[in-house]
């Protein structure tokens, strides 16, 4: 489904992405994780072009998505993208949030768009809100009206950068869940996330990052119980126990 | 005052009007209103070149903006009165001379108004609708300009307010907008300049102070909108 084929980038001289080759195949849930600054936020923009490449090559669903001449708004349509602000259209209700898309790039008729608005909202559990605007709701419900935005455009690919990193901890609970679902459902995603429960449960493949590299490619399980490199280890005790990091 | 009110009351409203042409304070709100009608497109479309991706647009218009931002007004309005004649051949009249002055003048502050407000979208809300394939246009349109327009409401009231009070410097070139009236009222009168020129004051007043508060009345409710719960 994706490939990456040694793509770099470079923030003025901060080597922002260092080579990265990898593989997602289609209905796989790879989880991105790794410390602040690590690149993993970058590479996950990159897949829609929300970031550019400096070199290198990456394909989706078998097109080039550097290729010149490559429909982007077509591309993008095709891929879902949830970010850690939510980022939802505060002027429009939580419906037109999910309606607007489909009807002005599928060519959806409004009633069609709003009745698969209402079927996606209703999944995230959110279907009494359709009428509401997104600052009546809470950060947990915003997140969930995000995903159903991006699911109204039916993409087989879902990205979620920092999903639940701006949410308040009773609240996280709900938009894994409903995370779980869609990997359930047989979507490939990939997810930049802390969430070290839900990556060993839902992920097939964990790929640790440092410094713009992927300095760890494993299943969840291997992962967590025999990370291999110094700096996973580091990262994975650090996570479990903030304190001792700190002093 | 009773008596000025009394005896010149409609030649400050309508000026000579309807055996000479209009003027006095219709004048000035039919100029005023024009003036905001027209400078708010052509402004929109300044403040988004100046903001667009393609440096062929962008440039131009910044140093348009520069340009006429550093005369003021008044220079403008002598330009368009002495230079445009010479230029195209033929006399325009003080009143198309007057808009023509202030649509070019507060198009360009309004382009910068435009541009704080769009700038002041968070990136993320660009990012969402691009990344569900909406091209730059939709975006602009759809997404953007709606939230930037709110954030502009301040800033544009506080533009209009000034081209209501700006439409005074017709006078100089002697268009007969309210001002003008106002000093031939006193010029007739001759003993009451105080009271002449405070009816003239109070009522750019009250122009500006209701358009003021109807932009507040607007911005309360769009901020009731946007908490609806349902």
């Amino acid at each position: 489904m994706i490939t990456f084929e040694k793509v770099s980038k470079y923030y003025g001289s901060h080597h922002a992405l260092d080579s990265i080759s990898g593989q997602v195949a289609k209905g796989e849930v790879l989880v991105v994780c790794g410390p602040s600054g690590s690149g993993k936020s970058t590479l996950i923009r990159t897949i829609n072009r929300l970031e550019s490449i400096a070199s290198g090559r990456i394909t989706v669903a078998g097109q080039d998505i550097h290729a010149p001449g490559l429909e982007v708004n077509a591309f993008r349509s095709q891929i879902g993208f949830v970010f850690q602000q939510f980022n939802l259209f505060p002027h429009l209700s939580v419906l037109d949030n999910c309606a607007l898309a489909p009807q002005r790039l599928r060519g959806l008729s409004r009633q069609d768009a709003e009745q698969r608005g209402l079927d996606l909202l209703d999944r995230v559990g959110l279907a009494h809100k359709a009428k509401a605007m997104p600052a009546a709701l809470s950060g947990g419900q915003q997140q969930r009206v995000a995903i159903a935005r991006a699911l109204a455009m039916r993409p087989p690919l879902m990205l979620f950068d920092e999903p639940t990193s701006a949410l308040d901890p009773e609240m996280v609970g709900e938009v894994l869940q409903v995370m779980r679902d869609l990997a359930q459902d047989g979507m490939t995603m990939v997810c930049v996330t802390h969430e070290m429960g839900f990556a060993r449960e839902v992920a097939d493949r964990v790929w640790f990052m440092d410094h713009g590299k992927v300095l760890e490619r494993a299943t969840p399980g291997e992962f967590f119980s025999r990370p291999q490199h110094p700096r996973a280890r580091q990262f994975l005790a650090d996570i479990r126990s903030p304190w001792a990091a700190a002093g | 005052m009773i008596d000025l009110i009394h005896d010149y009351w409609l030649y400050f409203l309508v000026g000579r009007y309807p055996d000479g042409p209009l003027g006095g304070l219709a004048l000035t709100v039919l100029l005023a209103s024009l003036a905001l009608v027209l400078s708010l497109p052509l402004g929109l479309l300044l403040g988004l070149a100046r903001i667009s991706p393609w440096c062929a647009l962008r440039w131009p218009v910044a140093c348009l903006i520069q340009l006429v931002r550093g005369v003021p007004l008044l220079l403008v309005i002598f330009w368009a009165y002495f230079f445009l004649p010479s230029l195209t051949g033929h006399e325009s009249g003080q009143f198309g001379t007057m808009l023509a002055a202030l649509v070019a003048f507060d198009a360009i502050y309004l382009a910068e108004i435009v541009r704080a407000g769009v700038q002041a979208v968070p990136k993320g809300q660009f990012e969402a609708a691009r990344s569900l394939g909406l091209g730059y246009v939709s975006t602009m349109r759809a997404i953007i300009l709606p939230q930037a327009l709110r954030h502009m409401l301040p800033s544009l009231v506080n533009q209009f307010v000034s081209t209501i009070k700006e439409t005074s410097l017709g006078y100089i070139i002697g268009l007969s907008e309210v001002s003008f009236i106002a000093s031939q009222i006193n010029g007739l009168v001759l003993t009451k300049p105080v009271q002449v020129y405070f009816l003239l004051g109070l009522t750019y007043f009250i122009l500006c102070f209701s358009l003021s508060r109807a932009a507040f009345w607007l911005e309360r409710r769009q901020a009731r909108i946007l908490k609806a719960a349902a």
